[in-house]
């Protein structure tokens, strides 16, 4: 069934992960396999934030293979040595878990050629590269997952989140969301649905360079957009135009650097309820969702079938 | 075996057969032929009031709270605090004054035989499904699958609705004082939806049977169903029903438009939904 919310604060820095974990903890019977964050943070000034992982969490319930954590950091050598050969300036490094880094660092080519190469290292994935957006997923609800990574530190002015019920991939890192719209930085997506023209599409967009990590047919949102976005349109002409190109029952979130969107599919299949304020959007599945930042009575509604909509910081 | 006796669901030829296994729960009892009160439904006083604050209760506490409350002979119930929570107030099987102050999450209301329930706030998917009787007011807005299946009362919502209001409904009225998204009535039997708004893609698709009454726009019909001429029976109707509602007092009846099945794709013909609650 899965999970989604997001939330954006208008002209307001905030605790953001402290405030989408709740969210999503709030719909963890919608998914208990495993949940992702999108967070946009403060940053740090030009450089990037790359989020990368070497391997695969392998406890209870998982559906990876158990690695020796030697082999993690090999992998880790690997990626060290590609960033050097592209002429990336690693300012400040940061192990999470045995298989999860976060790196800062100058970087001025193309992120594309980047991503190819770093990701030619076998299983290693890159989660997010942005200025701004910090992509975090695990196995566990949210509470567990934030917990692992700090995540209620980070301050921030939106994020999107997603907790998932393995549908139809395995339970693991790579299949959960958010998903990164490679190979734009700062962007992602979470979707709650299913999409039947999957593998037509994935195949299209393979033949156009784009990269697909998992078989979760979530993915393809992301990447979808991304090529959108890469010949030309618009993050909202991206959006309207997957309501006809892409086929099945979906609503799904995006966010860039300073945006977030909702699409729903024309059939209006899959709930989401919307709370607007002049200084506050906040989107989820359920309103219990919302719930947890307003407490208090608040005027929510259902988005129509094929609606599209996108705010801004 | 069950020892079924003379009962009037075996007077109308019904529950003649050996039943065995789960089937040999009693929910009536065969002795007292002529009372057929629902199992779990209590005599109540409206004026016995008593409040609830949901915030720190579950679901399930809230819902046995009721019943208890129910039981004690409370007939008039208000819950503060619902916080959007899910299926709060379901299966109410008897007459009641039910007031929840705030919004409700998905299933709520459902499967209520009888009671009269406002909700301040909105609420979430399918808010009264399988209701048979009673009035629910919804003060905002409501989610999709508004009052699917429902078979018989009024069902209002004074906001905008979700997709598929009414899907698959046998019975009762249900009134938007908004506007409807996409496949509203979708696979009606029977019953009325009157929506005071525009309406989304495909109104009435599949529908079998049933009315439909739209005062706004609508965005397109479904398949097999068409516009049909609005009756001065059918405004004096509607003039009613609106006054039930407690809104569209001031509207321009004859600018409603009418829309009715087809018939081309299925003949649905069965018993009435009084007949049919009789027999289930």
């Amino acid at each position: 069934m899965c999970g989604i919310a997001g939330l954006i604060h208008k002209g307001k820095t905030v605790k953001i992960g402290y405030e989408l974990q709740n969210m999503l903890q709030a719909l963890k019977h919608r998914g208990p396999d495993s949940t992702g964050f999108a967070l946009y943070g403060e940053g740090h000034g030009n450089d990037y934030i790359m989020r990368f992982k070497v391997g695969e969490n392998v406890k209870e319930g998982s559906s990876a293979v158990n690695e020796d954590k030697s082999v993690y950091d090999a992998r880790k050598k690997r990626v060290d040595a590609h960033l050097k050969e592209l002429g990336a300036e690693v300012i400040n490094e940061e192990q999470i878990t045995p298989y999860s880094f976060k790196y800062i660092m100058k970087y001025d080519g193309d992120l594309m050629e980047f991503s190819k190469t770093i990701e030619s290292v076998e299983m290693v994935e890159i989660l997010s590269i942005g200025k701004h957006l910090e992509l975090v997923k695990d196995i566990g609800d949210a509470k567990v997952v934030s917990k692992q990574y700090s995540l209620d530190q980070i301050k921030g002015t939106h994020g999107i989140g997603h907790t998932r019920m393995a549908t139809e991939s395995g339970v693991d890192i790579r299949s959960a969301h958010p998903f990164w719209g490679y190979p734009f930085s700062d962007v992602s997506v979470v979707h709650n649905g299913q999409l039947t023209n999957y593998w037509n599409n994935r195949r299209r967009l393979e033949r156009t360079g784009m990269r697909f990590m998992s078989e979760c047919d979530s993915e393809l949102i992301a990447v979808y957009l991304a090529q959108k976005m890469r010949s030309g349109a618009s993050l909202e002409e991206g959006m309207r135009d997957s309501l006809t190109e892409l086929d099945g029952v979906f609503t799904y979130l995006v966010a860039t650097q300073d945006s977030l969107g909702m699409a729903k599919d024309t059939m209006a299949a899959k709930p989401m309820v919307l709370y607007e304020s002049d200084d506050l959007v906040a989107l989820g599945s359920e309103e219990i969702a919302i719930r947890t930042l307003l407490p208090q009575e608040i005027d929510t509604y259902d988005p129509y079938d094929g609606e599209v909509k996108v705010w801004q910081i | 075996m069950a020892n079924i006796k003379d009962s009037k669901a075996t007077s109308m030829g019904l529950h003649q057969e050996a039943l065995k296994g789960r089937t040999q729960q009693v929910f009536f009892n065969p002795e007292e032929s002529e009372n057929f009160y629902y199992y779990g439904a209590y005599d109540v006083d409206f004026n016995q009031r008593t409040e609830i604050d949901a915030m720190d209760l579950s679901c399930r506490e809230l819902n046995e709270k009721m019943h208890s409350l129910m039981k004690e002979g409370y007939g008039t119930i208000v819950v503060k605090n619902p916080q959007g929570k899910h299926s709060l107030g379901v299966g109410i099987l008897n007459k009641l004054n039910l007031i929840f102050e705030g919004s409700l999450g998905y299933f709520g209301v459902g499967s209520i035989d009888g009671p009269v329930v406002r909700i301040t706030g909105r609420v979430g998917w399918s808010c009264a499904e399988n209701m048979m009787a009673g009035k629910v007011v919804i003060e905002k807005n409501a989610g999709s699958c508004f009052g699917a299946a429902i078979r018989g009362g009024d069902l209002i919502c004074k906001g905008s609705v979700g997709a598929r209001t009414g899907i698959d409904m046998k019975g009762g009225t249900i009134v938007i004082g908004g506007d409807a998204g996409a496949f509203t009535g979708f696979m009606m039997q029977r019953g009325r939806i009157i929506i005071l708004g525009d309406v989304g893609e495909n109104l009435g698709d599949s529908m079998y049977d049933g009315t439909i009454f739209v005062l706004g726009s609508i965005k397109s019909l479904g398949s097999d169903a068409i516009e049909a001429e609005l009756t001065d029976l059918d405004k004096k109707w509607l003039k009613r029903k609106l006054e039930v509602a407690e809104i569209g007092s001031n509207i321009d009846l004859s600018k409603i438009t009418k829309v009715v099945a087809g018939k081309k794709l299925w003949n649905y013909d069965a018993l009435e939904p009084t007949e049919r609650k009789g027999a289930i």
